[in-house]
């Protein structure tokens, strides 16, 4: 016979975005308990409502298995005196495994007798082993915990009640003063308590209380509802599954409603009215059928229809005050020009010991002239560059991003269209953030690429010239998140830039000029270099490329970043070939050979004269055919060109004795070895790669 | 509806209510702040093992938010129904929404929600769990139980309410503007505050004397700092409001860079976390009078001779 069991946390109001990990959470925990109880099941079937986590279990088996086990004692001679009787070390055994010693065996191990017993252990009845819920539910874990009244049991809200219900019969246990019984709580408003007879009534008794308790049947209800809505006023309403997701674990009986707002305020630019609804309302806002805003907005009340247009009212009112600041806000930016904003940027701080944000963006006009020359913009996208890099940050202080910070750049843009700037300064001006996550969209033109990597450059420079390195977790200005979004939009763009020459030549150009920031940025190149790096090396562990790779490239000396990348793509390509092995081990046997030497570099040529045998010559020559043009190849001819040595260099290895008496010709295969190093250490340090 | 509430029944009313409820009514503090948490009802009182259940009205001033008496929705000086109680109680969320109810806010004529806002004053040293009440999507309240009060972890934890009166009023009220509320007897907010909102405003963004300011916060940091190291915790904390009030008068006016305010914030920090522990200390040496199980008093009190000897 098979049992059912229910298992639900009351508890005062999860944080929406908990709601859902957090049921997971407590299946994986009771099904794990179970497995480990040795207690078998069918399914474990999940409700959640922002008050409560529940799980029922289906098909539990009866009790645990029964488990029959030889226990192994004494030896025969010690269990037994010479009379036969048992000795205390026998009887002390036998009450060990709660048996006497008329359950004792005699066994052979390997040529001894020794004692054994039969134990039999019934498995504990399911209901035992249900009384263990309580450690499950104490052990969950959640990202915010809390403590409440005089108790110390930390978790993500207070529990109000537990109900532990087998089939009909409860499973007492108690956490702190909650008794787990049968009473559930209804909708905080509408329902009230009811006592669940069985376990299988529990989703219909809520149901009559009030409470869509299966997520995924609440979530369904709401998505009809907004589609019936918007079928009838032929609105086009995106649901976004966020938000969906959010306003499904806010509710327990959704009932949608639509509200209007003032046509006036869809004067209002379209991200502003977006994140006013929802955002800050949790709103879903609506268009029309060509994807124009409507002043309307569709919401979900926790409760039923009835007296509903107060809760109509309500939200109308709230977010048209909302609206109506950003209006006046609006307005007031509106009346005022560009250069106005740019100007008050002198009083704005970029950070006290850097620069005032002005002086940034002059640095950053710079910058971003290097870039954009470099990597072949042409000339309207160069003007382009120069302008939107002379007033990307004016938003910054606008009245509208001082309400919606999180709308900067975005603002920018709109502002700038409306100000009269073209397109392409105006969407430079809206990806300059981007990515604004470590996986975050990238900008998806030229100049806004160009622009978003002299921005970070620029801060990654600067910042680390004034000591605010980060370290460990601290990394306040994100310095890191910038490093990774350079490095993807170098990738991105397929941009061969030069780390090296690029960060001396921005320094230069802005040394040269009278906004100089007065910051020993030179000394800090290779600082920052390192840090790109290690974001190299975390993007590409990302990818899952094997840690050796990834050494190994990092440890090149091309300081070129798509090269590092790609070098890592090549090696990840090749390393199942078969020669890859073997190509591998003869470079690195040059470079462990080249570690012995300690040459200048104009002491670098190789003497054919002091040649001892062909091995030499043709190594010679092999390599002078992989040096010709080799600074200009993509990384797949490099490695094509250095694994085709391997044959002169085994040939060489073979015949030629490396460290020969005479000193001079010592030195000469030396020096062919450090010049064929260089070449392979420009294009990784294949030393680190770890080859099977 | 019946007849609107005015501002003061609306005071009355709620503290009615939680005087009925087992709670003290105390009056609003003498010195600015910027919150009713900052009352030394809350601040000092959440802090420690005794048990303690208030409610008062503080008027509550953020410089920076002044707004010329302008902004229909945004004061410098705004008022706080706050309501401290420790252990928070079982039903408290129950306690919460039946004073709604008692304002004539009927929950099934409307939606209430609890929406997840954790609540923290780093510069108090202060965090807590808990959420924004909406009431038809309008914040009316904030529900904190504090985990942490200057510095020290909550043991038993109180939950703190504070409601927006000027916000909850323009609901019950239905209108667009705080000044439009009526306070009662037909005088409007707006009567009442309009003018000082309008002196504060130019007062705290054009007219405050920064060096004078300035000067003030290192004295009254002194002063606080000193009063510590004597055990004077309540002279000492009124120090730090008059610290924490100073620094936002030199915040609104713009005199404080991005990296000063950090420094600011955390020499304030230093403070409330220096009271809130002396403050503990002290009630130890008065034997934790508002315990009234003495097994549970006596229990408390051994244990704060073997802390101070380890403090030592």
């Amino acid at each position: 016979m098979t049992h059912e069991y229910l298992l639900e946390i009351g508890l005062e109001e999860m944080p929406a975005h908990v709601v859902t990990p957090s049921i997971k959470q407590l299946i994986k925990r009771a099904g794990d308990y179970l497995k480990q109880q040795r207690i078998t099941f069918d399914s474990i079937k999940p409700f959640s409502t922002p008050r409560r986590l529940t799980i029922q279990i289906l098909g539990l088996s009866d009790k645990q298995p029964d488990i029959n086990k030889s226990v192994k004692g004494p030896s025969k001679k010690i269990a037994q005196d010479d009379k036969g009787n048992w000795t205390k070390a026998a009887i002390g055994f036998t009450r060990g495994q709660g048996l006497t010693p008329d359950d004792i065996q005699f066994k052979n191990v390997k040529g001894t007798d020794y004692v054994f017993v039969n134990k039999h252990i019934p498995g504990k009845p399911v209901q035992d082993v249900l009384s263990g819920m309580k450690k499950v539910i104490t052990d969950m874990t959640f990202p915010t915990m809390m403590k409440w009244n005089v108790y110390h049991l930390e978790y993500v809200r207070p529990i109000r009640w537990i109900v532990s219900i087998l089939d009909d019969q409860v499973i007492p246990f108690s956490i702190l003063d909650v008794k787990a019984n049968r009473i559930t709580r209804g909708h905080r408003f509408l329902g009230h308590d009811v006592a669940i007879k069985k376990v299988s009534d529990y989703e219909d008794d809520l149901k009559q209380q009030y409470v869509i308790a299966d997520a995924k049947k609440r979530k369904q209800l709401i998505v009809n509802q907004i589609h019936d809505l918007a079928k009838k006023h032929h609105w086009q309403i995106k649901v976004d599954p966020n938000l969906l997701e959010e306003v499904n674990n806010l509710v327990e009986w959704p009932t949608i409603f639509a509200g209007s707002f003032n046509r006036r305020y869809l004067e209002l630019p379209a991200s502003v009215l977006i994140t006013s609804m929802r955002d800050n309302q949790r709103f879903f806002y609506v268009e029309d059928q060509n994807g124009k805003l409507l002043p309307y907005f569709v919401s979900a009340r926790n409760g039923n229809s009835d007296y509903i247009e107060n809760v109509i009212a309500g939200n109308e009112k709230v977010l048209t005050a909302r609206l109506d600041d950003a209006m006046f806000f609006y307005h007031n930016d509106m009346n005022k020009s560009i250069d106005y904003f740019v100007n008050r940027l002198k009083r704005v701080s970029f950070h006290d010991r850097i620069s005032t944000m002005y002086e940034k963006m002059q640095r950053v006009e710079h910058i971003s002239q290097i870039i954009g020359k470099h990597v072949g913009l042409d000339s309207t996208q160069l003007k382009n560059l120069k302008r939107a890099s002379q007033i990307y940050k004016f938003d910054l202080v606008t009245e509208m991003v001082g309400e919606f910070a999180e709308l900067q750049g975005v603002i920018g843009a709109k502002y700038a269209q409306l100000k009269g700037e073209n397109d392409e300064v105006a969407r430079a001006i809206r990806e300059q953030y981007m990515p604004i996550s470590s996986d975050g969209e990238l900008p998806q033109s030229k100049v806004g690429a160009t622009l978003a990597l002299a921005d970070k450059f620029d801060s990654i420079l600067t910042f680390f010239s004034a000591g605010m390195i980060p370290s460990g977790s601290n990394d306040p200005y994100a310095l890191r998140r910038q490093a990774i979004g350079i490095v993807r939009i170098i990738r991105r763009e397929s941009w061969h830039l030069n780390l090296n020459d690029l960060l001396n030549s921005f320094i230069k150009a802005e040394t040269a000029d009278e906004f100089d920031v007065q910051l020993d940025q030179k000394s800090q190149i290779n600082n920052v270099i390192d840090f790109i790096k290690d974001r190299i090396v975390k993007l590409l562990q990302s990818e899952k490329i094997h840690h050796d790779i990834i050494e190994s490239v990092v440890n090149g000396h091309n300081p070129d970043i798509l090269f590092i990348l790609d070098s890592a793509d090549v090696l990840n390509q090749h390393q199942n070939d078969s020669d890859f092995k073997l190509s591998i081990e003869s470079l690195t046997r040059v470079m462990r050979i080249s570690n012995k030497a300690n040459f200048k570099p104009d002491e670098l040529n190789v003497d054919p004269n002091l040649f001892q045998n062909d091995s030499e010559k043709k190594l010679n020559q092999a390599v002078d055919e992989v040096k010709n043009g080799y600074y200009h190849l993509m990384p797949n001819e490099i490695y094509q060109r250095l694994s085709n040595l391997k044959r002169p260099i085994s040939d060489y290895f073979e015949q030629t004795m490396i460290m020969d008496k005479n000193s001079e010709i010592k030195n000469n295969h030396l020096k062919q070895m450090v010049i064929l190093t260089n070449l392979i250490l420009w294009f990784a340090d294949l030393d680190k790669l770890i080859v099977k | 509806m019946t007849k609107k509430l005015s501002m003061q029944e609306i005071i009355l009313t709620l503290q009615e209510y939680w005087a009925s409820k087992g709670c003290m009514l105390m009056q609003a503090y003498d010195t600015e702040k910027g919150a009713g948490t900052m009352s030394p009802y809350t601040f000092l009182r959440a802090v420690g093992p005794e048990p303690w259940n208030v409610a008062y009205v503080e008027p509550s001033r953020r410089p920076a938010d002044g707004r010329y008496g302008k902004n229909p929705n945004r004061l410098y000086q705004h008022h706080q129904f706050q309501v401290l109680m420790k252990p928070s109680p079982e039903n408290v969320q129950d306690l919460y929404i039946n004073s709604l109810k008692k304002l004539g806010i009927n929950p099934l004529e409307h939606d209430i929600r609890f929406v997840e806002d954790n609540w923290a004053n780093p510069s108090m040293g202060c965090a807590g769990v808990g959420w924004e009440i909406w009431l038809d999507g309008m914040e009316v309240s904030q529900f904190t139980y504090f985990q942490i009060v200057g510095g020290q972890e909550m043991d038993p934890v109180a939950s703190e309410i504070t409601y927006g009166l000027e916000r909850l009023a323009s609901y019950v009220q239905d209108v667009n503007s705080v000044f439009d509320l009526e306070w009662g007897y037909g005088v409007k907010y707006g009567d009442i505050f309009k003018e000082p909102e309008y002196e504060h405003s130019k007062y705290g963004f054009e007219e405050s004397n920064q060096n004078m300011l300035l000067n003030m916060f290192n004295s009254y940091e002194k002063e606080a700092t000193r009063l510590i190291k004597l055990g004077l915790v309540h002279p000492a904390y009124d120090y730090i409001l008059k610290c924490s009030h100073t620094f936002n008068l030199l915040d609104a006016r713009g005199a404080v860079s991005v990296t000063e305010r950090a420094g600011y914030l955390a020499r304030i920090r230093k403070m409330a976390r220096a009271v809130a522990k002396a403050f503990v200390i002290e009630r130890k040496k008065r034997g934790f009078p508002l315990i009234k199980d003495e097994k549970k008093r006596a229990e408390l009190l051994k244990d704060h001779s073997k802390n101070k000897k380890g403090d030592k």
